[in-house]
């Protein structure tokens, strides 16, 4: 209102006041030097060019961004821009009328737009069935495992590959004197991307891709019961330590220089370089030698932009500008090196090996060196509705696992069980 | 001192004061009522207040009814009528109950401790002669601390790698892990919130020992020589109306503004700590985006909060003397 009035305002004053430019907002999940970025980004957007004006706002975590995402959406105050992470996905997407897809959005507005500038491993996980983009990928990343460099040394070891190779080495990291391992968000680097980089199917109905109705989560599966044994098993013989489920609090061991190895995200990259003293660097996530299939890729966490449905066509025209600003192979490469998060094109990645970068700081190729590994069947993540709260489910029974109160295996039972009643619950929501 | 004594009599009945103007109001000889001749005007001096009840409890509360009756997609493009199956998933979930339980547990404590503690340093606070006046303000200041923030110094205090409390458990042997360990989270929460209502309860039980009158005081040193026996025969009775006061108001304490603690405590990731009832609605409503559960938890909440207003009224305030 206030904007077109001003508009109107600024056509009738014309000749000597420039037209004012059209406001769009950007509501987003971030915080810390990552939050910085935004703004940073957002603040050249506007200096490229004088139609649109980009206003990021921060709205606290990710699923504090997505709820008042939703809250604003149901009163008609919905921002341009939505950041939702990618557990929110299947809430998103399936919402069909609550954002206008990233890929009609850009081409409607006259802008060029193809899937193959994006990097493989990007291309699926915001995408619908047909492979259209609903959301814009934005800050992708990978879970990948950190390593205390100085720590390697004084044990003598290398870091692993895989389990089996950990399994080996982990002893006497501990000699040395060091918690060999600790990881955060369990659910994502032990589930989901356990599944994905060992590619192992993690839900019915082609991991939630193809249908709503009916799918089911597979976790009682012998190798992921598996994986959460050795992790107890590691943690009760001092090979690795669990902190509950907050993220920071798995992290600190290792910025510490307490624990030898920490799994993470490849966009902890940019805010490690400013909390670690000790030299540190990366190697993939581990996988087991010992499942069939395993080795393959990680699929894309993170987060992706969708524009908000409900907005006049000026608005969604720069909401689009931005995007493609956004994709711009100069942005993603200031992006990347500023935050650790994967660049998400091509021909941003070669910019950025071209310049040498990855000679200069080889943890920052870690990530989308993992992301461009072999896919398999199982490799492109999973859509499923309600997942916040399963990953809650989960998070439950790990801490039930880790203080004692439950076998394993019944911790997957429960998980499974209760996932599945979330599922069909999501189902049952009206607008599938 | 006895200045003091006597001009604090009357904030002592609050409820019996209010309770005799409404009934007063109630009947009110008709020539009273004339005097107001313009009959809009009380209600233009009402407006304000009951807009703001209305808008911000009442048409909630009636939403919340409404959406819990409903499977609802949270974007709001439609919802499936289930009846009261929300109700039913809620109460028959066994973490429901388990979070019921704890809920009540959790109250019982904080209160106890808080009210029990509370009064404690009133009596003694009350005793001090010398240097009163810096006691008071060293014991009343933590109330200006927000939750949120008495949440966060809380948790630096009992963080896993940090914290002193941790290395003080580890002496004692007891590897304390909040954040992982549900009792040992129960413990952090239930310190903090505790902690942090202290200077409250103090604040009230010392203004209302001051009201006792040395009168009394003095003709209950010839009956009895015990300390304890002349608190508990002259002193108790005394400060009834100001306890029942604070035992209603610290049992919503630890029911519904504790959120703030908690949610700072458990980082955002709940997992297997113990919560209240209350963040069990926000987690599953706005994190969950489950409208149709959220809102019938919340609608169990109010029949709860409702059913325990009738039981304090009915039978506790019965016992009070408003002297």
């Amino acid at each position: 209102m206030i904007k077109t009035t001003s508009i109107a305002i600024g056509s009738i004053l014309t000749a000597t006041t420039a037209i004012a430019a059209t406001d769009i907002s950007w509501w987003h999940g971030m915080g810390g030097r990552n939050g910085e970025v935004i703004n940073e980004i957002s603040q050249q957007f506007n200096d490229a060019q004088d139609q649109c004006n980009l206003t990021p706002i921060s709205r606290g975590t990710y699923e504090e961004a997505l709820s008042s995402g939703i809250a604003a959406f149901r009163s008609g105050e919905q921002p341009n821009i939505l950041q939702v992470f990618d557990a929110g996905a299947a809430t998103i997407i399936s919402a069909e009328g609550a954002t206008i897809a990233a890929e009609d959005l850009i081409l409607d507005a006259g802008e060029e737009f193809d899937r193959e500038n994006f990097i493989p491993g990007v291309r699926g996980f915001y995408a619908d069935s047909d492979g259209k983009f609903i959301g814009m990928p934005f800050n992708s990343s990978a879970p990948i495992m950190y390593y205390n460099a100085a720590a390697f040394e004084e044990a003598g070891v290398q870091p692993p590959e895989t389990w089996e190779e950990f399994e080996e080495i982990a002893p006497a990291l501990k000699e040395a004197g060091y918690l060999p391992l600790t990881a955060s968000q369990l659910t994502w680097m032990m589930v989901e991307n356990f599944k994905s980089r060992n590619n192992l199917q993690f839900a019915t109905n082609n991991n939630g891709y193809d249908a709503v109705d009916g799918t089911e989560i597979i976790v009682i599966d012998e190798n992921q019961v598996m994986m959460f044994e050795k992790l107890k098993e590691w943690a009760d013989e001092g090979l690795f330590g669990f902190y509950g489920a907050g993220w920071g609090d798995n992290l600190r061991p290792f910025e510490e220089g307490e624990s030898a190895m920490w799994i993470g995200s490849s966009g902890s990259f940019g805010g490690l370089q400013q909390s670690m003293s000790d030299d540190f660097s990366a190697v993939f996530l581990p996988y087991w030698d010992s499942i069939e299939s395993a080795g393959t890729q990680s699929f894309i966490g993170g987060a992706a932009l969708f524009a908000m449905a409900g907005h006049p066509d000026e608005e969604n025209t720069c909401t689009a500008q931005f995007f493609t600003f956004l994709t711009s192979p100069e942005v993603q490469v200031y992006y990347h090196k500023n935050t650790g998060y994967v660049p998400i094109t091509e021909a941003a990645y070669e910019m950025a090996r071209d310049a040498g970068y990855y000679e200069e700081q080889p943890v920052a190729e870690v990530g989308i060196k993992q992301l461009q590994l072999e896919g398999g069947e199982w490799t492109s993540g999973y859509r499923l509705g309600f997942y916040p709260q399963i990953r809650t489910v989960m998070e439950r029974e790990f801490n039930r696992i880790f203080s004692g109160e439950v076998e394993v295996r019944e911790a997957f039972e429960t998980i499974e069980a209760e996932g599945n009643q979330l599922l069909e619950r999501f189902g049952r929501t009206a607008s599938n | 001192m006895s200045n003091t004594h006597s001009s604090a009599q009357a904030p002592r009945r609050p409820f019996a004061r209010l309770m005799r103007g409404l009934a007063r109001a109630g009947v009110s000889s008709p020539q009273k009522r004339v005097q107001f001749n313009r009959p809009l005007t009380p209600w233009l001096f009402l407006a304000p207040q009951l807009a703001v009840v209305v808008i911000f409890f009442y048409w909630p509360s009636v939403e919340a009814v409404l959406s819990s009756f409903y499977i609802e997609d949270p974007f709001g493009f439609g919802a499936t009528f289930v009846g009261t199956e929300n109700y039913t998933d809620a109460l028959t979930n066994s973490r429901y109950q388990a979070t019921a339980v704890f809920t009540a547990f959790f109250c019982v404590v904080v209160t106890a401790l808080s009210l029990g503690i509370g009064l404690l340093l009133a009596v003694k606070a009350d005793k001090v002669i010398r240097g009163a006046g810096p006691y008071k303000t060293v014991l009343i200041s933590v109330y200006a601390i927000a939750p949120p923030v008495a949440g966060m110094i809380g948790m630096m205090i009992f963080d896993q790698h940090i914290g002193p409390m941790t290395d003080l458990f580890a002496f004692f042997g007891h590897d304390l892990r909040v954040g992982v360990n549900y009792w040992d989270t129960a413990i952090a929460v239930t310190t903090i919130s505790v902690w942090k209502q202290i200077p409250y309860n103090f604040i009230f039980f010392l203004s209302g020992l001051q009201t006792v009158p040395v009168s009394v005081c003095e003709a209950a040193l010839i009956d009895a020589r015990s300390g304890w026996r002349r608190f508990r025969d002259i002193v108790m009775p005394l400060l009834a109306p100001t306890a029942f006061f604070l035992l209603i108001i610290n049992i919503t304490y630890a029911m519904f503004d504790t959120f703030a603690i908690f949610d700072v405590v458990v980082k955002d990731k709940p997992a297997n700590n113990p919560m209240t009832l209350v963040y069990k609605v926000y987690l599953d409503g706005f994190k969950g985006n489950d409208i149709g559960g959220s809102s019938a938890q919340s609608v169990i909440l109010m029949v709860v909060v409702a059913a325990l207003t009738v039981v304090q009224f009915r039978f506790i305030e019965r016992r009070v003397h408003y002297g």
